[in-house]
């Protein structure tokens, strides 16, 4: 049960963004320009970014909705599987490794992203905006995931659930819908 | 030496907002939003919260700049800053600020760190759902601002005396992109 009131149709993060709607318009808008916005990276790309991140700080809700939409936005669900088992041998290209180790790194801490894994990203062919979007990707979901769970929010167990998340994401991205949430409500 | 070409010698998180006015934006607004708030917690003890995730996720620009801006706050007294960095239990802090930085703590580890006690503890001290609730997302946001800073290897300013002046540039007008806009101040 989360730790504070929240509406029960809004599981996950979708319900603290309801629960503060000043504070959660800078941090949609933010998602938004980082994973929807004009990029070399792909949307897809992008999700996996989240993906990895969210897995490895063991957030569930965050893990099953952006593994849903990179699944809907990849059109597979290789890459996913992938990712949260063993980055180094998933079907991405070499550029998309490297930048899925910083990442990981992030995730342990700013401190932990080596000169090393950079030089390495950037011998892969990552440019300059690629690292700086992916270490900031990897940072937000570092928030996110901190928020979902430091406040126990439901994390549904239905399948189902994230399949139409995922699809809202990728079909709506990170804005708010302009009629709000009630149409979720059974 | 920064991992990426900010094209600008600005310090910290300057310099990485900077090179991304877009993302920088959305960062300035939440900041603005959740820092510079009277509602439940003072000024003050937002910005101790920031400091102290920012000590314990070692990263020296944001420990440094927040704890030079919550000192403003206390009317100068960095005795009180520097005790809720060593040890926030012994701190001369309210029993609901204490209870505070405890989840603070938590969050820095982890969401799932934080626990039920931990929330009631927050409660029997007189913390409101909004305290709680707004307590997890600064701490999760400097677990965002921190990464950001160090994962792109910022330059950190060694001249302890430039601190208090950046901290004196938000005090007076609080966050935004002004702080990489406007000159450096001497």
């Amino acid at each position: 049960m989360p730790y504070i009131p929240l509406e029960d149709h809004l599981p996950g993060i979708t319900g603290l963004l309801e629960y503060r709607k000043d504070t959660a318009a800078p941090i949609r808008e933010l998602t938004q320009i980082l994973l929807r916005g004009e990029s070399t990276l792909t949307e897809g790309e992008r999700e996996l970014i989240a993906t990895i991140v969210s897995h490895r700080n063991s957030c569930r809700f965050c893990t099953a909705a952006h593994t849903a939409a990179a699944d809907i936005l990849l059109g597979e669900t290789e890459s996913t599987a992938q990712v949260k088992a063993d980055h180094h041998s998933a079907p991405l290209s070499e550029k998309m490794k490297c930048l899925l180790t910083i990442a990981a790194q992030t995730q342990e801490s700013g401190k932990a992203v080596t000169t090393q894994a950079v030089q390495e990203a950037k011998d892969a062919g990552a440019t300059d905006l690629e690292i700086h979007d992916t270490v900031l990707i990897a940072a937000l979901f570092c928030l996110y995931n901190r928020y979902v769970d430091g406040l126990a929010t439901v994390a549904p167990s239905d399948p189902g659930f994230y399949e139409g998340l995922g699809k809202r994401l990728k079909d709506n991205g990170y804005n708010r819908l302009p009629q709000g949430y009630d149409h979720l409500k059974k | 030496m920064p991992h990426i070409d900010f094209k600008n010698d600005f310090p910290g998180i300057r310099s990485a907002m900077a090179y991304r006015p877009e993302t920088a934006e959305p960062m300035g607004v939440l900041a603005e939003l959740l820092l510079r708030d009277d509602e439940g917690m003072s000024r003050a003890d937002r910005e101790l919260i920031g400091t102290y995730v920012s000590h314990l996720n070692d990263c020296f620009y944001c420990n440094y700049s927040h704890g030079a801006i919550a000192c403003i706050y206390l009317g100068g007294d960095e005795e009180l800053v520097n005790q809720v960095r060593e040890d926030f239990t012994k701190a001369a802090i309210s029993e609901k600020l204490k209870s505070l930085l405890n989840i603070a703590r938590k969050v820095q580890q982890s969401g799932k760190a934080v626990l039920a006690e931990d929330i009631a503890d927050a409660k029997t001290a007189g913390a409101s759902d909004r305290d709680i609730h707004d307590t997890v997302l600064i701490a999760a946001a400097f677990c965002m601002f921190n990464r950001y800073v160090d994962g792109l290897a910022t330059v950190t300013p060694t001249d302890m005396s430039s601190y208090p002046k950046r901290a004196m540039q938000i005090v007076e007008n609080g966050y935004g992109s002004h702080v990489f806009k406007n000159k450096q101040p001497a």
